[in-house]
């Protein structure tokens, strides 16, 4: 697959467009994934993985050849939902109305705080409270969770796309496992 | 938790898959002995299990569309060159067309200017070419933007571009004579001579071959 990409690329690098069409479709998907684990909101995680592959594209100028392009986008989306996550903090209101909805709260986008019995969680809810969790995560412990076990990369790629050491990768997914597993414990 | 802290750097070096021989051995025995432990390993597996269980969900439709939509314009030049490939034969006809039209043009502009076709015993007058009286022409004419007036004789076609002819009672054109003054009938003209010209020059590369 890298080597269609990288051909891929090197037409789009001479102003191909339409050869960048074709590297979205291929990496869409991971991308949109790795964005909606991170966000916890489909309609943001849209945004960001497509302003990612934008970004990709304007910036294909810098991108090297001998790497691997997949690392490059993870490395992009991963740092914008970071962006986002950070930004969005001191506006979270639960009264604001969720953007592109007409008097929708926020607090609509909260779950019922009564616990369900173990035996009513339907798999869809379980989903639900997994991403939860994740999104309970900070952010530094939540990236290498989701890159680690949803995107399943190792830990060197991990290291690479984080521009982190890989001692560094290993303590945080350490300490990420440690947190869910305190928060999951009871599910 | 009453156990060393090392088991659970254990644990997530064997869930890391960076774990020693040995290291892994002395983990496996202390699970089978200690249920804190054990529990503490079989939620951190748990957790993951969970993570991992999230369904895979795929990006929205048209997401590729809108990145597309949304992409500084390409340059011009890219873009012409696919239209080319994806039309090779359009290509070729509307590249025809371009070049035909460029140099009927040019040259139509160019020939603005009076010319005339070189024969030995032709007299031309500011702009007037003369077949003076007695002499005997040998080939074609062609006078652009002049006049011409034949008092003698012609072996050959006389073809005036913009211009006006005048014969004398003694002339003698044994060709064809004919007169171009609109700019479509110019063209005709052009391209009736470029066929000729063509047709002759297959004709004569095969009376070469023979």
């Amino acid at each position: 697959m890298e080597t269609i990409v990288k051909s891929r690329i090197a037409q789009v690098l001479k102003g191909d467009q339409n050869a960048y069409g074709e590297v979205v479709e291929l990496y869409k998907d991971k991308v949109f994934q790795l964005c909606y684990r991170m966000l916890g909101n489909r309609h943001e995680a849209e945004d960001i993985a497509q302003e990612a592959f934008i970004r990709a594209y304007v910036n294909i100028q810098s991108f090297n050849l001998n790497k691997k392009f997949s690392s490059w986008i993870y490395r992009i989306a991963t740092n914008l939902c970071i962006d986002r996550i950070r930004k969005k903090k001191p506006d979270y209101f639960l009264d604001a109305e969720v953007p592109g909805t007409e008097g929708l709260t926020m607090y609509s986008q909260i779950a019922s705080d009564t616990a369900l019995p173990e035996d009513e969680l339907e798999s869809l809810e379980l989903q639900e409270t997994v991403q939860k969790e994740i999104s309970k995560l900070p952010d530094k412990y939540r990236s290498v969770i989701v890159l680690k076990y949803i995107e399943e990369l190792s830990l060197n790629e991990i290291s690479e796309i984080l521009d982190l050491p890989l001692g560094t990768v290993k303590t945080r997914i350490h300490r990420g496992r440690e947190a869910l597993r305190q928060q999951l414990r009871n599910v | 938790m009453s156990c060393s802290e090392k088991y659970v750097d254990y644990m997530h070096d064997f869930l890391d898959e960076d774990i020693t021989e040995e290291h892994e051995q002395e983990l496996r025995e202390h699970l089978h002995s200690c249920s804190a432990c054990e529990e503490h390993f079989r939620e951190l597996k748990k957790a993951i299990a969970f993570v991992q269980s999230t369904a895979h969900i795929k990006a929205p439709d048209n997401f590729t569309a809108k990145i597309m939509d949304n992409l500084p314009k390409e340059k011009r030049k890219v873009e012409l060159k696919r239209w080319f490939k994806n039309h090779p034969f359009l290509a070729a006809a509307s590249l025809f067309l371009v070049l035909m039209a460029g140099s009927i043009l040019s040259t139509w502009n160019q020939e603005q200017q009076f010319s005339v076709s070189k024969q030995p015993n032709l007299v031309v007058e500011n702009d007037t070419v003369i077949v003076p009286e007695g002499e005997v022409v040998k080939g074609d004419i062609v006078v652009r933007n002049g006049k011409i007036k034949i008092e003698g004789e012609v072996q050959g076609d006389v073809t005036v571009i913009n211009g006006e002819k005048y014969m004398a009672s003694a002339a003698r054109v044994t060709g064809e004579i004919s007169e171009v003054n609109e700019i479509f009938e110019w063209i005709w003209y052009h391209i009736k001579e470029t066929t000729e010209n063509t047709v002759n020059l297959i004709e004569d590369k095969e009376q070469s071959l023979k």
